[in-house]
């Protein structure tokens, strides 16, 4: 093993710094007694213990994670048959243009998809609440489950689909028994990342959220407007915390997953 | 003892069970096949050989229902088939990738077809036993298809294909990615498994030996076209053109002109200032027709002195040798610069062989060793 020379330490110690830094201070001082962010007054939960106190947040959070799961989940059936239509579809006419118009949202300001959203609900009589953030999450996600699916489908080895047709499946039969269990890491991805987006999305969020429903990132932004709480660092904190957590889980298990695949692989190589 | 030949291609009574109809296969402006008409009987087991891009796989994908005919008809069992979908045809093929179901395990793979027919469990069970013992694979029933060996792979790709007792089985290219001592063991496990089951296998190939190997009859195609079809002894002792002489095996074109001499022998004059060759043909050549002379090597002799009394004997000069180990291959320089091949055993130890390089050696082989054809 090559020792690190002074430099890379150095670009190491930068990059990191840069990176994390905000973080631990905000997680340090998320134990603080004081009330005062910009004082160290000793260690102390009681922060979390309020938070827990505080139904406003905590209302805030169900509203969140509601939203997340309802809008991932649309995301992830409307993007995964977005994807399998434009790989599988052969041409027809139109489908340059559709595969185009299927990213468009990737590079749309989140201003402009929030605004647009905003006038179609005011427009249609809808009243803005759980049901709206929904809806327009699944709009701006979709897109990123279709180009995960999508990009998986293009390796997808197209005589397995055959064979399934060959063996006697309809093609619905063909996709859900063959090629929807073996796209299944990528359609998961695809919904870990529209859930990861829904929930820390502010911008799209407040244009489509009402008096009735508000997300925890609104909440938070409007709290900070009035100074910001320790309540809020607990609160961030906890994020952190879940996020790292499902971080690391999700790198172990596909870890091991190769790891197992390699031995399987040696071991037929072995016996044949 | 009266063994009765199967060759139901010969037999004018015989219906066969795919017949194709005068098939156009157009990929835009490009024809893949090209007015194909072409029958083939039960329990055959019929090799598509040819060149890549000649169509072949075209044809076998025609079969199952993944391509659409342009113009013409295919008939299976007396049924036309353009209008069944390939999950509705009695139908299945086995993959060059072999295309099996990563998240199954082996006996999951080969139940996978039976499932779909809703076959009772004991019986789905019985089948399905039946088809790992059959593919010699009870062991690895419970194992994922990337736990197993690329040859067990293969036979579990062979088993799914049979499970549900098709009335034709295709096979693309089914050996192409084991290696050669597997393969040739493969080849003939594939002809046991095919007698057994007598199911009808097409198999298509791009491998000449594979395809003599195991083929009751061979259809050799170019660019769309089927060239010859014929037992693989036919195809190979009878070609009808040059371009499937030369596509099997090794083979010797001498170009010139016949002269008819009566009771179907005919002189070639072949180049300046030599003996014409004589050969013998049943198909008829008019005087100062343009002909080709196929002779395979092995059938010429090679030797230092002028054997007597043989129809065709030319001196030459021993201008290389391919040494095989079992065979050598003599490339004898002939005057006008034509060069023959002349195969033989390699009986003797090589420090005993009779010619070397420059020597000068008399090549011979009679009037009925090889083919005389018109294109």
């Amino acid at each position: 093993m090559n020792r690190l020379s002074w430099f890379n330490v150095t670009s190491l110690t930068l990059g990191f710094a840069f990176l994390y830094l905000p973080m631990v201070i905000l997680v340090l001082y998320s134990f603080n007694e004081s009330k005062l962010v910009t004082v160290w007054a000793g260690f102390s939960t009681k922060w979390y213990g309020e938070l827990l106190q505080n139904e406003a947040f905590l209302d805030a959070a169900w509203v969140t994670i509601k939203v997340a799961v309802l809008s991932s989940t649309f995301a992830t059936v409307l993007g995964t048959m977005a994807a399998y239509v434009l790989v599988r579809g052969g041409r027809f006419l139109g489908r340059t243009l559709f595969s185009g118009m299927i990213y468009a949202p990737l590079v749309m300001p989140e201003v402009i998809t929030g605004l647009s959203l905003l006038l179609l609900f005011i427009g249609i009589g809808l009243d803005r609440g759980v049901l709206t953030i929904v809806l327009a999450h699944t709009t701006f996600s979709m897109c990123y489950v279709s180009v995960v699916v999508s990009s998986r489908l293009m390796t997808f080895d197209r005589s397995l689909e055959e064979a399934a047709l060959d063996l006697g499946c309809s093609s619905f039969d063909a996709f859900r028994l063959v090629t929807l269990p073996i796209i299944a890491p990528a359609v998961i991805s695809g919904w870990l990342l529209a859930f990861t987006l829904s929930l820390d999305d502010l911008v799209i969020a407040s244009f489509t959220a009402g008096p009735s429903a508000t997300t925890l990132p609104i909440k938070i932004f409007s709290a900070v407007r009035l100074g910001v709480s320790p309540e809020i660092n607990a609160l961030s904190t906890i994020m952190i915390g879940i996020v790292t957590v499902g971080v690391i889980s999700a790198s172990l298990i596909s870890k091991r997953n190769s790891l197992r695949q390699q031995r399987d692989e040696q071991a037929a190589a072995r016996t044949a | 003892m009266a063994e009765t030949v199967f060759a139901p291609w010969d037999d004018p009574n015989e219906k066969p069970l795919i017949r194709f109809q005068n098939v156009t296969k157009r990929f835009g402006e490009f024809v893949a096949i090209d007015d194909l008409t072409l029958d083939i009987f039960e329990k055959e087991f019929f090799a598509l050989l040819g060149p890549s891009g000649c169509g072949k796989t075209t044809m076998m994908r025609m079969l199952a229902g993944f391509e659409t005919v342009s113009e013409g008809s295919i008939e299976l069992a007396g049924q036309d088939i353009a209008a069944v979908p390939p999950n509705k045809r009695a139908v299945n093929m086995m993959f060059q990738s072999y295309a099996l179901f990563p998240h199954l395990s082996v006996y999951e793979n080969i139940a996978f077809g039976l499932r779909r027919g809703n076959m009772p469990k004991h019986d789905l069970d019985a089948r399905v036993t039946e088809m790992l013992k059959l593919t010699r694979l009870e062991k690895f029933a419970r194992r994922k298809p990337h736990q197993i060996s690329g040859g067990q792979r293969q036979r579990v790709a062979l088993a799914r294909s049979l499970a549900k007792a098709p009335k034709l089985l295709l096979l693309d290219e089914p050996l192409g990615a084991l290696d050669a001592k597997l393969r040739q063991a493969t080849q003939f496990e594939l002809m046991d498994i095919q007698e057994k089951t007598g199911t009808t296998f097409v198999i298509v190939t791009h491998d000449q030996e594979e395809a003599m190997t195991v083929a009751s009859r061979v259809a050799v195609m170019d660019e769309g076209r089927v060239m010859q079809v014929a037992t693989p002894e036919r195809i190979y002792e009878a070609p009808e053109s040059v371009y499937v002489a030369d596509f099997i095996g090794d083979v010797n074109i001498v170009s010139g002109q016949s002269t008819p001499m009566g009771e179907d022998r005919y002189h070639i004059s072949w180049t300046e200032g030599q003996q014409p060759l004589v050969a013998a043909s049943d198909r008829p050549f008019t005087d100062g027709q343009s002909c080709h002379l196929a002779v395979r090597p092995e059938k010429i002799a090679i030797s230092a002195e002028r054997p007597p009394n043989v129809d065709n004997a030319v001196q030459g000069t021993v201008l290389d040798i391919a040494y095989l180990g079992n065979l050598s291959t003599y490339y004898v320089e002939l005057p006008g610069g034509q060069i023959i091949k002349s195969q033989t055993a390699n009986t003797r130890r090589i420090s005993r062989r009779s010619f070397t390089w420059e020597d000068t050696v008399w090549v011979s082989w009679t009037a009925t060793a090889g083919v005389l054809l018109a294109q």
